[in-house]
């Protein structure tokens, strides 16, 4: 073990097929043309000296220290900024090169503090590491002159020295230490996108600026740490390393966030995390992170993270700890008795999308072959299952086609219900770095996303569309595609059933789905979309992006299929650049899809009455696996408050925040009899559980996620688990008290087990996978390194499927009652539920949930801005407060879900996609008030969350 | 956190940036307007202008400060600018920058306290053949001397 180092080529890759040789210091060295000096150099296993380069960003030829001297050429070029060329003799160390480096050198020292020994980089600077490989010995200029270093000087104030900015939350600034190389300024413009740093001034009076001379918590930096990552000294530092010190050790694992699955270094001191460094050999991430998953990590050791086992007789009892085997006995007996008393169905699971492959894995094998049945789900169940339906329809795979580098070669790109640079950071930043190389964007959203307009981006169209008529919108871009005959007609001969083509085709030319016959109930121009159906048909590469703002919809499945169908008429499937691309909400929501957490399917997508798939497990196990499908989570609730059900073990979920309609998901918890709870913390699921089996974290545990381009990434275990076990051994222990013999020593055998019952994991095991790094399924015989890009050349299903969409409009409607349509989404520095990201300092970003409404709306109702407002829809009320704003459009309101207080889904509708029960959270009809404090739900909840958490013998929390 | 620009200002601005919005490099010509407008770039109109030209506060930030011409303040009424460029200082150009200093009571930079003349540096006024070289309000002063300082200070504080 040791820290992983990464080599630092100075400059970004070339990616020409074309190569050219050159010499270098006696060397030979082949590199693809466009190749820097610096680079091919640094392939040589030459280092040339250098400050302002890094390979993260473009060249910049500012730090005069790379300096090289090429034979036949007058100079000392910058070899960061001078091409390789057939040919050239390049010399990296002379007499001459080595006087001016050291002169450089000395010019950088004179103005930088010599306080090595004291300061948080030392170990980790490449200043000092500069100094050393120039031999720097001497600074002939002395320290006494003009300088950013000293408050004072010459017993008066200096003007040019600036304190230190410790504003962010999980980093410095200091100026002090800055040697204006500009690394942190160009790593947010070309990296992260966001242009929030600047060099303010000029000559020596340069200075790096957030925004206009703020504070950094008061610019416009979103704290991705792309500055800090890139900063060579101790300018921008974590505060971590500044309290700790320099990590000793290293291992490469996957963030356990968002659907994108960023690489990550974990560097630790011990079994302390000290930071997380995004990994450049990431595929997902090249090298790129947000805030959450380079920072927010400080959850998994906070103080309210429970870490012993609980058991109570009656949810109104305190909790008991007890041990781990009295614990699991006690659950292992209450679930046979429940089954000996209700029936074999009486009890049921709920896997985690946070939660490894592996885990799921075991998770529904615990039910299908422990329990006898088939009632497992997963929360994808209310966020991504009508991808699965919908996406399995048109091509044959529940996943999406491409992989994320992908976007790099697309043209015209086209979200859908989605926010990627608050929901989906680093793609976010990916998407943005395309578009400013030119494609062009559309994006289809009731409300004004960043996206839509910020610094340096700029959508081609913005459709913003009442929510919940996706399918019309979607629709009317399909016939103007089709009846302007724009279609890629040698495509769909091709790769498609031309009959069902020819079905759809007709369908959609109907005048009924014109934009002009659609624009009065959509809200959209028909003009708009005229032009946007136009670009995206003719642009070049077209992708799609969606997320849920499509699949949380009554028609969540056949805005799917109608993606898929424009995807198909275009032409846009099976190569680089283009693709229906589902944003993934969390770390392992494909992976639990895939692992077979749903009631009607084993893992790999096969059907539970489909026999062969069936007897492959049947044979393995040693046990008969029912063929009929099991409960969906709305079900087993339903069957829960009539009486039937009775037993659920719910791990890493929190069903009562994050689902809808709460008091009824709180009447069917109450309703049952023993319900246990797998998480890190006493979520509000909790509240109404009998049985609590404290979880791990993602650095307490080996094991796999799979991200949202289907990438099977490793997660490495680099922390003992403070609850004792990996939530693989709780299963595996609670299995065995059930009387299940089962001997996994490491995760790796279960991933053993899946490759050998799952086709499309045939070829997965983790040698292979700690050998190339991740993988993308299918990884079989037919796809023996992973498939980045799907149905090539083919579609998995055969014939690509064309699918009318027919427009049903929701039930929910808005009348008089109830006349503003209210849609949810997230932000970025919180995640979901909040059950993390609430317990770190991301909380200084959005420390409540805030209702979006239109100035025009607001005052009508008399609000202002910051007021207390009561949000109430058929299903109930809850209050929050209001933020003006015309990123909605009238008639629409916008709330996050981060907090348990806020409940938005008190108000949200038991309303379900038709096909897959995916709840409606995206529309429901509400009614804006003024208010002037939590509604009684609020408190009384409250009170009921808090009665339900005394542990006994620990005092109670005073917060 | 910046200031948020009043309605006024921000209509002001809005017409400036309306009037070179389409141009080339509209950014040097929309804060030449401004400053022509206001006598200055006031902070406020940095976020007006950086959403008019899709730019980030920080963009903006950076060029304003780039160029020393951009005011951050109202200056004084009279501007008055003398070279520290090499040809002029070769030619005496220091001994009647400390002379302008002692004559108007001003360091560089500084306004007095009347608002009647601000003094500058300035770097290179491309008239070095007739140095040592000022400017006063936009006026080139040629082989500035001991005379021709009284004449300027009797003038700006008239």
């Amino acid at each position: 073990m040791g820290l992983i180092h990464e080599i630092d080529f100075g400059t970004p890759a070339a990616l020409s097929d074309k190569t050219i040789t050159l010499t270098i210091d006696g060397r030979e060295i082949t590199v693809p043309e466009g190749t820097s000096v610096m680079r091919a150099s640094m392939e040589a296993g030459i280092q040339v000296p250098k400050l302002c380069a890094t390979d993260m960003v473009d060249a910049f030829g500012s730090c005069r220290l790379c300096l090289v001297e090429v034979e036949g050429r007058n100079g000392t070029p910058a070899s960061c900024t001078t091409p390789a060329a057939e040919g050239m003799v390049v010399h990296t160390q002379t007499e001459r090169l080595k006087t001016i480096r050291k002169g450089v050198m000395e010019l950088y020292i004179s103005d930088h503090p010599l306080d090595c020994l004291t300061c948080a980089a030392n170990g980790d600077c490449e200043l000092q590491d500069m100094a050393g490989a120039v031999g720097l010995r001497d600074v002939r200029y002395g320290y006494e002159g003009d300088n950013h270093v000293r408050a004072k000087q010459d017993s008066g104030i200096n003007a040019k020295w600036m304190p230190k900015d410790e504003s962010n939350p999980y980093f410095t600034y200091d100026p002090a230490k800055c040697i204006v190389c500009s690394r942190c300024v160009r790593a947010c413009q070309e990296v992260q996108g966001t242009f929030a740093l600047t060099i303010e001034g000029r000559g020596f009076d340069s200075r790096v600026s957030p925004s206009a001379h703020e504070l950094f918590i008061d610019s416009e930096c979103v704290s991705c740490g792309a500055c800090v990552q890139a900063c060579p000294t101790a300018t921008l530092t974590e505060k971590s390393v500044i309290a700790i010190g320099q990590p000793e050790h290293s291992a490469v694992t996957t963030c356990a966030y968002c659907g994108v699955g960023c690489s990550f270094k974990a560097e630790m001191r011990g079994e302390e995390l000290i930071r997380m460094v995004p990994w450049k050999e990431g595929q997902a991430n090249r090298g790129h992170s947000c805030v959450k998953g380079r920072f927010a990590y400080g959850y998994s050791t906070h103080k309210d993270r429970i870490l012993n086992p609980m058991i109570r007789e009656k949810i109104t009892d305190p909790w008991r700890e007890v041990s781990w085997e009295e614990a699991l006995n006690y659950t292992a007996s209450e679930f046979r008795r429940l089954q000996y008393q209700y029936g074999r169905a009486s009890v049921g699971g709920i896997t985690s999308s946070r939660c490894t492959n592996e885990e799921t894995f075991l998770m529904q094998k615990l039910i299908r072959a422990g329990f006898g049945n088939n009632n497992v789900d997963t929360c994808a169940r209310v966020c991504h299952s009508p991808t699965g339906y919908g996406l399995g329809q048109a091509f044959g795979t529940s996943a999406g086609t491409q992989n994320f580098d992908s976007v790099e070669h697309s043209d015209v790109v086209v979200v859908i219900g989605a926010n990627p640079t608050d929901g989906h950071p680093v793609f976010g930043s990916r998407l943005k770095k395309r578009l400013r190389q030119g494609a062009q964007l559309i994006v289809i959203d009731p409300r004004r996303t960043d996206l839509v307009k910020s610094p340096h981006i700029k959508a081609a169209h913005h459709l913003a569309l009442k929510p919940g008529t996706n399918v019309a919108v979607m629709t009317a871009l399909a016939h103007v595609i089709v009846t302007e005959g724009l279609q890629d007609e040698g495509f769909i001969r091709d790769r498609c059933d031309w009959s069902e083509f020819e079905d759809w085709a007709e369908f959609v030319s109907e005048e009924r789905h014109s934009p002009e016959a659609t624009e009065d109930y959509t809200g959209v121009p028909a003009d708009e979309i005229r032009r946007a159906a136009r670009l995206f048909a003719t642009g070049g590469n077209g992708a799609i992006y969606y997320g849920l703002g499509v699949t949380e919809h009554s028609q969540g499945s056949t805005t799917v299929m109608a993606i898929a169908n424009l995807a198909m008429v275009t032409g846009n499937i099976g190569r680089p650049g283009v693709g229906v691309n589902p944003l993934r909400g969390q770390n392992n929501v494909q992976g639990s899809c895939d692992m077979g957490s749903f009631p009607h399917e084993l893992p790999g997508y096969r059907h539970v009455s489909d026999e062969a798939a069936r007897d492959v497990f049947e044979k393995m196990w040693g046990v008969t696996i029912s063929s009929e499908p099991g409960l969906r989570i709305p079900n087993m609730l339903d069957a829960a408050v009539e009486g039937s059900f009775k037993g659920l073990y719910i791990q890493g979920e929190d069903i009562l925040q994050s689902d809808p309609d709460t008091k009824h998901v709180a009447a069917g918890l109450a309703a049952m009899e023993c319900v246990v709870v797998q998480d890190l913390f006493l979520n509000e699921t909790a509240n109404y559980a009998h049985v609590f089996l404290p979880g791990s974290t993602f650095l307490e545990k080996d094991g796999t996620f799979t991200n949202a381009e289907r990438r099977i990434n490793r997660v490495r275990k680099v922390m003992t688990p403070k609850n004792g076990y990996a939530d693989w051994e709780v299963t595996q222990n609670l299995a065995r008290a059930m009387g299940l013999d089962w001997e996994y020593t490491h995760p790796s055998e279960i991933m053993d087990e899946i490759a050998i019952t799952t086709p499309s994991f045939a070829g997965v095991n983790y040698p292979y996978l700690d050998q190339v790094g991740s993988v993308q399924w299918p990884c079989n015989e037919h796809f023996p390194v992973g498939s980045p890009i799907m149905h090539v050349d083919g579609f998995v299903r055969g014939k690509g499927k064309f699918i009318r969409t027919e427009y049903v409009a929701t039930d929910e409607r808005t009348g008089p009652r109830f006349p503003l349509l209210l849609t949810t989404g997230r932000i970025l520095s919180q995640y979901n539920v909040g059950a993390q990201t609430r317990r770190t300092d991301n909380v200084v970003w959005h420390p409540e949930d805030k209702l979006e409404i239109h100035p025009h709306d607001a005052e009508q109702r008399g609000i202002h801005d910051n007021d207390w407002v009561k949000l109430s829809s058929r299903s109930g009320d809850t209050t929050l407060r209001a933020t003006i704003t015309t990123r909605v459009s009238p008639g629409v309101v916008y709330t996050t879900f981060h907090h348990p207080t806020t409940q938005a889904n008190v108000i949200t509708t038991d309303y379900s996609d038709w096909a897959t029960n995916c709840p409606e959270y995206k529309v429901t009809a509400v009614q804006i008030s003024p208010s002037n404090g939590p509604s009684d739900w609020q408190v009384e909840y409250d009170e009921q969350a808090r009665r339900s958490r005394r542990i006994a013998g620990h005092l109670e929390a005073a917060e | 956190m910046m200031q948020a620009a009043g309605t006024e200002t921000r209509q002001r601005v809005a017409d400036v940036v309306d009037a070179f919005k389409g141009q080339d490099g509209a950014l040097l010509l929309i804060l030449h307007g401004i400053q022509d407008e206001f006598g200055y770039v006031p902070d406020e109109t940095v976020p007006v202008v950086a959403d008019a030209l899709n730019l980030s506060r920080a963009d903006v930030h950076g060029v304003i400060t780039f160029y020393h011409d951009y005011r951050k303040h109202p200056a004084g009424r009279h501007v008055l600018k003398i070279c520290r460029a090499e040809a002029c200082q070769a030619m005496g150009g220091e001994a009647m920058v400390e002379r302008a200093m002692e004559l108007l009571g001003l360091n560089f930079h500084e306004t007095s306290s009347d608002n009647a003349v601000t003094l500058e540096p300035v770097f290179c006024l491309g008239l070095c053949a007739c140095a040592p070289a000022a400017m006063l309000d936009g006026q080139l002063i040629g082989r500035l001397d001991e005379d021709k300082l009284r004449e300027i200070v009797t003038e700006v504080r008239a």
